[in-house]
């Protein structure tokens, strides 16, 4: 029925994974989507360029902490270099689903985070 | 009128479609009205038939697109009872008519020491033009706070409303709490203090009878969209002998007399305030959205959106977890904005679509509101005459389907 809340995203959203503060990050960041009121912040820790560990925290909306919870999952083990190129489509393959515009923003909340945070990339996603 | 309301559903072609396989039951009219036959055949038949420029041409097409045009404008005037069709700016919705008389208005007569009274529940519409035009002029931007309930605290307003106030600016009906303001009282108050008044008439005028004379306003503005006519345009109503002291607000062709290289003349109301080409066709459809109104009769609109958001306010009630904000029984519009257990209002929103029901989640323009009940979002449902009982049982049956879906 609603493709838009399949399983996985509503069990990361009641369970989100790495929700919480690292004790002492080397990346905070704190981000919020205005029109919804989506907010999350996310915490990392690098060593030798590759994410260590990685905790979010926030409220919002299921999609927006579901990306989250999936996202902050994924991105730990991995190289900054290779995240750097993350687009909205690694975002939408982790959630599986096809999303509207307006849910969009929320879905991409916490790699606009993880862009700001890390490399200071403050237009991303670019206006299309 | 008694007319069935299946009758009245035959008029509006976009009922009839389907939404994810269900019947579309559109409850987000504070946010924009659906659109009658009788608005889209205007507005097809003025382009079919007589398309041209207003007050320029001397052929035969433009003469009729003005005739059009104007008689729009006076039908559009009696349905809010002005006294002069001089009166009723066209404007591209009510948010443009506040800027006009921001700008116009505000800044040739705000100054330092001077006071804008508005009030916590306004949209952003009410609220941003008066803040830019108090940081350029130097006045002061007054709020009247709301209550726990969702009422303007009027006793506070002697202390709020005094003769430093200039303008008294407000919504006749939120479109958040529904709350109805005494609007005709609050006009008379700002008036013993020498303030104008303007009502943001964007949810009261397509849903209850308005009669701008009774009301005694200064300024009236609304939205055609909202009250079954088209987008891009709107009307400012004022009081003939303040918009013939105000400067225009944008400079162009049609707003002027006559144009030299040293100065220009301005053109006489309400022409001096309608710059360049205007929405033929927009204000031909809202004229025509104001007889189809006018024909099932205003009253008769208020008392089925009053019917309508009282059940469904009886019924949502029931509906454990699930909290509705704003008053109750007679001083409700047809809006009711609630939230669900802590669900967020686009993931409630989001689920109500896949079973075909149109809501609106978010701040809804109005974050002041939000700030005071310490809530980020709320969802909305907001009714217009053509909905029906039937549709509010599959509004309240969904909030279980919403709970099911978001239950831990």
């Amino acid at each position: 029925m609603d493709q838009l809340y399949r399983e996985a995203i509503l069990d990361h959203y009641r369970y989100p994974r790495h929700k919480g503060h690292l004790d002492d990050p080397d990346v905070s960041y704190h981000d919020h989507n205005p029109f919804c009121g989506d907010e999350i912040t996310l915490e990392l820790n690098i060593e030798d360029g590759v994410v260590v560990d990685a905790a979010f925290d926030g409220r919002g909306c299921a999609i927006s902490q579901a990306s989250a919870s999936m996202m902050t999952e994924e991105i730990i083990g991995k190289p900054l270099e290779e995240l750097r190129g993350w687009t909205k489509d690694d975002i939408l393959e982790l959630l599986g689903i096809e999303i509207g515009p307006v849910r969009l923003k929320c879905a991409l909340l916490p790699l606009k985070a993880l862009k700001a945070g890390v490399w200071g990339i403050e237009d991303w996603p670019h206006e299309e | 009128m008694m007319t069935s309301i299946e009758t009245i559903r035959a008029d509006f072609p976009i009922l009839q479609r389907t939404v994810k396989d269900h019947p579309l039951a559109y409850l987000d009219n504070a946010a924009s009205s659906q659109k009658p036959l009788a608005v889209l055949q205007a507005m097809d038949d003025y382009y079919r038939h007589t398309n041209a420029n207003v007050h320029r041409g001397v052929h035969t097409l433009s003469e009729e697109a003005t005739r059009l045009y104007e008689g729009a404008r006076g039908r559009i005037g009696r349905f809010i009872n002005a006294g002069s069709s001089k009166e009723i700016i066209f404007t591209r919705n009510a948010t443009e008519a506040i800027n006009l008389v921001a700008y116009s208005w505000g800044l040739d007569n705000l100054g330092p020491g001077d006071e804008v009274l508005i009030t916590e529940m306004e949209h952003h519409a009410n609220i941003v033009p008066w803040q830019l035009v108090c940081q350029r002029t130097g006045a002061t931007l007054r709020y009247i706070p709301i209550d726990a309930r969702g009422d303007l605290r009027l006793d506070l307003l002697d202390e709020l409303l005094t003769e430093r106030t200039r303008l008294f600016a407000f919504v006749a009906m939120s479109n958040v709490l529904g709350t109805i303001n005494p609007t005709a009282q609050l006009v008379a108050r700002a008036h013993t203090v020498g303030a104008l008044a303007l009502v943001d008439g964007a949810q009261s005028v397509p849903h209850m009878p308005v009669d701008v004379q009774a009301l005694d306003c200064d300024f009236l503005v609304f939205s055609g969209h909202k009250m079954c006519g088209p987008t891009g345009i709107g009307v400012l109503y004022g009081r003939r002998d303040l918009l013939e002291q105000m400067p225009p607000f944008m400079g162009g062709g049609d707003m002027i007399r006559e144009v030299h290289m040293d100065g220009s003349r301005w053109n006489s109301l309400p022409w001096k305030f309608e710059a360049g080409t205007p929405a033929i066709a927009e204000a031909i459809g809202l004229g025509a959205a104001v007889d189809y109104l006018s024909e099932l009769g205003m009253p008769w609109v208020r008392e089925q959106e009053h019917a309508l958001v009282n059940y469904a306010v009886e019924k949502l009630s029931q509906v454990e977890g699930l909290r509705i904000i704003g008053p109750d029984g007679d001083q409700r519009g047809g809006v009711v904005a609630f939230t669900l257990d802590d669900i967020h209002p686009h993931d409630i929103a989001a689920i109500l679509d896949s079973e075909g029901i149109a809501i609106r989640a978010g701040h809804h323009c109005a974050q002041p509101i939000h700030d005071h009940f310490g809530i980020v979002a709320t969802a909305r449902a907001s009714f217009y005459f053509y909905n029906t009982f039937e549709e509010v049982d599959r509004l309240v049956a969904a909030m279980e389907k919403v709970q099911s879906v978001f239950s831990f």
